[in-house]
């Protein structure tokens, strides 16, 4: 097959596309410019393209830059802000994967005549003669599954996901055994456009204007005041302005009131949640059907039943951050039913 | 790795193959006459008689005195030491400058002369005067050349520089550029090799060094001379003097045929099709279709093209040119941008006409 390898500079796509070339398929290298702003840094800078330049001329392929900054600006960085201005915590990662990596990427890889794209992320796509599935990867602490879920069937026919069988370990392993320049390059961490100094504070400050809230408790009462009412997330508990002595946690973030409600542990526990945005890999979960669900990058699942509009759960959970990504596995708590946005 | 095959090059706009008299002149200097042309003994004293016939040479070729030549590392070099030397008051450029002129104006707090659709500088909508303009002769992107009887007309006393990179293989410069202070030119355009250019300085025009040490060049850009590349650069601009004529003669016939081929495909516009222009490049607009894509597709089929400034990721930028000529940006999304030069042979045509069309409607399937 003649396949597009997204390479963003990093240890496991380059690996991607050398596990490819060994399967014998024919293989062209990109990597997506998207941000090359002030922060430059994390994934897909400048310093990255040079290295996923560098190792695909080592595997002797080619490699080519696609400048998606205007789509990245439209697609992940305005909503960015316009989530934060109405109080909510977005993900921009899991909205690059969505408009990026498997939609502009992917077309321009079916436009330029390839049979498939592929990334080094670390999560499973199989397919037993039936629907196409989208599965965990076979390393528990760097399953990618979550910030995947927005796959769906046809996305699905064209992403090979060659890592994802794989012990991250082991890619570094093999990195290392063919020499590739990135075998011990640290992975990314943080929002490729936030600066590594000032961060998300920074970078908003910069572009929306942060006003100061009331800090109130559930009774209404004033119990303190936060600089910026934007900054706040639902389930955080520091830099609340609080003098109380028992922890609060904010559980409700009113960006045009200006005001932050906070609450005990108890009082941001939710029965239920619902979900906007839902997305399947296949077909939609029935109402009713028990589900896991997985409401961070890595964290744990919880046991519940999504109502069609609700995940309910049967115990209960902290409530999501609105904005963040909500996922729903099957209950062998490897396939990914699909996901949605918390409300 | 695809197996090599020959390719049609049709990028002379961003690099030309070396002249035969060009890499002749410079093997000597890679080899036994290595001197430093800066130094007393016989050895030093070779390379220095070298360089100053290369000077010689090359102010034949301008059309200015041997002591006008300051000779750079580059053509950027040249842009960047021409701006310096802007002294205090308005300092102004195109629109459509290369990046090399522009940036160095706007960190002068120099403003930009607008265009009009051709991307031919709008003289009118300046006030008052400028002690420092600067406007290419040809550009890079699009090939129009610009007046510059025009702008030295309207700015009758400012220091007037032009970047004559893009024009020096198709413009008699000694002729075309006689009312200018500083002219910058880049080897590498013109069939000599990467890594050294030249700006004229007129006599009697100041310029502030920008490269200091041990006062080469007449104190106006030190460090020990390229002499090799010097040496190549002179000889690259004779031939290129001594061909000129002939050269536009059939490359004008070989832009002809391409720009028929692009035009015989639908939706396919030539980008300033009536505005005076170099004889090599040819210009369009592409509907449908996005340039990273289409010149991917182009190199799929041995035609090397291009279409604007890469940046520092080597990823397309959308052309600063284009948006100052008020091109749609849509329509800009799809610019390809085809080069000819000293080397390009029918061959050349002949694969380009076919692999166009190809990669254009291989592009416009919906899939």
């Amino acid at each position: 097959m003649k396949v597009l390898a997204a390479m963003s500079g990093g240890v496991d796509s380059s690996v991607t596309a050398a596990l490819l070339l060994e399967a014998g398929h024919e293989v062209v290298g990109a990597t997506m410019k998207l941000w090359g702003g002030p922060s430059d840094q994390g994934c897909c800078s400048v310093a990255d393209v040079d290295d996923a330049r560098r190792v695909c001329h080592q595997l002797g392929i080619a490699h080519h830059v696609f400048n998606f900054s205007e789509d990245f600006d439209a697609a992940v960085v305005a909503p960015y802000l316009d989530a934060h201005t109405h109080g909510q915590t977005p993900n921009p990662c899991i909205e690059c994967n969505r408009h990026l990596k498997f939609d502009r990427f992917l077309q321009r890889g079916r436009q330029l005549g390839f049979d498939a794209i592929a990334t080094g992320h670390h999560a499973r796509i199989t397919n037993d003669g039936g629907a196409w599935e989208l599965r965990r990867g076979a390393d528990e602490q760097k399953d990618q599954s979550y910030v995947l879920h927005m796959l769906d069937q046809a996305s699905m026919a064209m992403t090979l996901l060659p890592v994802g069988t794989m012990e991250k370990s082991v890619v570094r392993a093999k990195a290392a055994e063919l020499g590739l320049r990135t075998a011990a390059k640290a992975d990314s961490q943080d929002t490729c456009f936030l600066p590594s100094t000032g961060g998300r504070e920074t970078f908003l400050g910069d572009r929306i204007p942060l006003r100061p809230g009331r800090v109130v408790d559930t009774a209404g009462n004033a119990v303190g005041v936060v600089e910026a009412v934007e900054l706040v997330t639902v389930g955080q508990r520091r830099g609340l302005g609080t003098a109380t002595g028992d922890i609060r946690y904010a559980i409700d973030v009113d960006t045009e009131a200006g005001v932050v409600t906070v609450g005990t542990r108890d009082e941001l526990m939710v029965a239920r949640q619902s979900l906007g945005s839902m997305t399947w890999t296949g077909e939609v979960v029935a109402a009713g059907d028990a589900v896991l669900v997985q409401t961070s990058a890595h964290g744990k699942t919880a046991e519940a039943t999504w109502t069609g509009v609700e995940v309910a759960w049967n115990e209960p959970h902290r409530k999501v951050a609105p904005g963040q990504s909500v996922v729903l596995y099957a209950t062998d708590d490897d396939r990914v039913l699909g996901g949605g946005i918390a409300q | 790795m695809t197996t090599p095959r020959p390719l049609a090059y049709l990028d002379n706009a961003a690099t030309t193959p070396m002249r035969p008299e060009a890499v002749t002149a410079m093997l000597p200097h890679l080899g036994e006459q290595y001197g430093n042309p800066t130094g007393s003994h016989s050895l030093a004293r070779a390379a220095r008689a070298v360089i100053e016939d290369a000077r010689e040479e090359l102010a034949a070729a301008l059309g200015c005195d041997p002591g006008e030549v300051v000779f750079t590392g580059s053509g950027t070099e040249a842009n960047n030491l021409a701006v310096a030397s802007a002294a205090s008051g308005p300092v102004l450029c195109s629109a459509v400058e290369h990046h090399a002129v522009l940036v160095p104006v706007t960190q002068a707090g120099g403003a930009t002369i607008p265009v009009d659709a051709d991307g031919r500088v709008q003289l009118a909508a300046i006030e008052g005067d400028a002690t420092f303009v600067s406007v290419m002769l040809a550009n890079n992107e699009t090939g129009v050349v610009q007046s510059l009887g025009d702008v030295r007309a309207r700015f009758p006393s400012a220091v007037l520089h032009t970047d004559a990179v893009a024009a020096f293989c198709w413009v008699d410069l000694a002729a075309t550029t006689a009312m200018c202070d500083l002219v910058s030119i880049s080897a590498h355009k013109f069939g000599g090799p990467k890594g050294v250019g030249a700006l004229v300085v007129r006599d009697g025009v100041k310029v502030a060094p920008i490269i200091r040490g041990g006062g080469q060049e007449r104190e106006r850009r030190s460090g020990t001379h390229n002499v090799a590349g010097i040496v190549a650069m002179a000889a690259a601009a004779s031939a290129t003097v001594r061909e000129r004529e002939a050269t536009i003669a059939r490359v004008e016939g070989q832009r002809e045929q391409l720009r028929r081929a692009l035009l015989d495909v639908s939706d396919v516009t030539i980008t300033a099709p009536s505005a005076p222009h170099t004889a090599g490049t040819l210009h369009a607009l592409v509907g449908g279709v996005e340039s990273e894509s289409l010149l991917i597709a182009l190199d799929d089929l041995g035609v090397c093209a291009s279409a604007g400034a890469s940046c520092a990721s080597g990823a397309l930028e959308p052309s600063h040119v284009l948006a100052a000529m008020n091109v749609d940006p849509v329509a800009a999304k799809g610019a390809l941008r085809l080069s000819l030069g000293w080397s390009t042979t029918d061959a050349d045509i002949d694969r380009a006409c076919v692999a166009l069309p190809k990669a254009i409607e291989s592009l416009r399937v919906a899939r």
